[in-house]
């Protein structure tokens, strides 16, 4: 079964017209150590389950968007 | 005649010990190898490998079996020469039959880009003493006449190649059962349908696991868990450069031996080879989210498909038996993951993502040497898990990537 993500814009979509953007991770903040922006960049949650993340709408409405998927079983819960 | 017709053991049971000297996380070649070493070479023979379902249930068990050495980095390339060639004496090291069969691989060149990319390989191989050559086109009809040329009517003509004589295709079950009896004959105590839960803790370092069959403490604790090291990591409160993305692969039916190459394409992201049993098996890149789903897909099978017929016109006659899909453990940059980690006593090998059978090896033979005298090998010590703390990332991107 090929996953689909429902876009707010365009509707239910085969994955095949999004990019993956990764897992949502935190933005760089002013004054952040290097230790702190280290840890940010590469060491990644990789969670097995819910997973916050970010898909670009390449063959739709070319909007980034944020999802939550459960990375076991790979069912969409929101797209927002 | 009575030893002829002897039902063979390959692994006994053995009752779980409440405390090993060394706890082995998972039961796939990189676990397997390390306690195999750590027994052969350092005597350590108190060892437990802990595999919660059957070993070689993962990646193990699930790959495409391309043994080769044609990497980009001195670092890299030194190490899986190394494995390679302890790949070929494998078999007489484990008493085992491995089926190593020396194929020859070659990276084809669709591009003028991918030439140049294909000839600098060749070089830097043959810097090190890696046997690669650069073929034109009319080398690679000679080496391997089966291929269409124009690439599907010249949607990717082959303008020339890198070619890996030496490359090998195997037997990847051989390999975990091989080094798992072996290892056992010696001592080594291999548990399956053992999943570790949480890791034991005391005064900052790692004094044991806890199972679901009882808590084992343990001297020092290494996590060979493939694609599910984060959960392992997670259990021992430290964090890993690891994503875990699925790679699917599939086989034909059996046909008659046709085909004694291993092709791969860079820019077409595929690789053809026939195994031993006659089955066309074709691989491509992974899937592009991270996923732990292990699920086969029919866009990844149309397109791969797609694009091994424009390669093997023959193989749109063919008809596919069965897919699978394996969950790996992808670094930033393509290398391995190995050595010590924040927790003290606990160690890792992971990092190999699509790229790990043919380092099994080497892998286990240096881990083992680690976990034995506490000291990194000098072979795998640019593969420290905190490399990129201090930009020293190996980039095998282009080399590395689907086998
Ligand atoms: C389709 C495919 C094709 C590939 N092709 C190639 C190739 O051609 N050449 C190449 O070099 N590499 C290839 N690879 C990569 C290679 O298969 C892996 O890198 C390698 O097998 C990893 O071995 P491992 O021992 O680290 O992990 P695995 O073999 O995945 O073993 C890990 C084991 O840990 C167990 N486990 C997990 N969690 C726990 C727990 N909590 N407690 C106890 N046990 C646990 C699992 O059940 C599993 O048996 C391919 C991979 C795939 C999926
Ligand atoms: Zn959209």
């Amino acid at each position: 079964m090929a996953l689909r993500l429902s876009c707010p814009n365009c509707g239910s979509r085969p994955f095949t017209e999004f990019w993956f953007g990764g897992e949502l991770r935190p933005l760089y903040r002013e004054g952040m150590s290097p230790e702190e922006d280290y840890r940010r960049l590469w060491l990644p949650e990789n969670a097995a389950g819910r997973q916050t993340e970010r898909w670009f709408h390449h063959a739709g409405c070319r909007r980034w968007l944020t999802a939550e998927r459960d990375t076991v079983t790979n069912e969409i819960h929101v797209v927002h | 005649m009575i030893g002829l017709l002897r039902k063979q053991v390959h692994l006994r049971t053995n009752d779980l010990k409440p405390h090993y000297d060394v706890v082995i996380i998972g039961g796939g070649g990189h676990g397997l190898a390390a306690a195999y070493y750590l027994a052969r070479v350092h005597g350590v023979r108190d060892v437990a490998v802990l595999e919660r379902s059957y070993i070689g249930a993962g990646g193990t068990g699930r790959n495409t079996t391309i043994v080769r050495s044609n990497y980009k980095t001195p670092e890299t390339i030194a190490f899986y020469k190394k494995s390679h060639q302890m790949f070929l004496e494998l078999g007489q090291e484990l008493d085992y039959n491995m089926l190593v069969t020396p194929r020859g691989l070659l990276w084809l060149a669709h591009s003028d880009n991918q030439l140049r990319l294909q000839r600098e390989r060749a070089a830097l191989n043959q810097a090190f003493d890696v046997e690669t050559v650069f073929l034109d086109a009319a080398g690679v009809r000679e080496v391997c006449p089966q291929l269409d040329m124009t690439g599907g009517g010249g949607k990717h003509p082959i303008l020339g190649a890198a070619w890996h004589p030496k490359g090998c295709i195997t037997r990847h079950d051989a390999v975990v059962w091989g080094y798992a009896a072996a290892s056992q004959r010696l001592g080594v105590h291999v548990h399956q349908g053992i999943e570790v839960t949480g890791i034991s803790t005391e005064g900052g370092r790692c004094v044991g696991v806890t199972t679901t069959a009882g808590p084992i403490a343990a001297g020092v604790v290494m996590s060979a868990v493939g694609g599910y090291v984060s959960n392992v990591a997670r259990m021992a409160k430290i964090r890993l450069p690891i994503i875990t993305h699925p790679l699917q692969a599939y086989v034909t039916e059996s046909y008659k031996p046709a085909f004694d190459r291993v092709v791969a394409s860079a820019d077409l992201h595929i690789y053809i080879s026939q195994s031993a049993r006659g089955e066309f098996l074709i691989g491509a890149e992974i899937d592009p989210y991270t996923s732990y789903a292990n699920a086969s897909t029919w866009p990844f099978i149309a397109s791969a498909s797609a694009r091994a017929i424009d390669l093997l016109p023959f193989l749109a006659k063919l008809r596919i038996l069965r897919a699978w899909t394996g969950a790996c453990d992808m670094s930033p940059d393509y290398s391995p993951v190995m050595g010590t980690t924040e927790l003290k006593n606990f160690y890792v090998s992971t990092g190999w993502g699509t790229w790990g059978f043919k380092a099994i090896p080497a892998s286990g033979l240096s881990m083992a040497e680690l976990l034995a005298t506490g000291k990194v090998p000098a072979l795998i010590a640019p593969f420290r898990a905190d490399r990129f703390r201090d930009d020293r990332a190996i980039s095998e991107r282009a080399s590395a990537g689907t086998h």
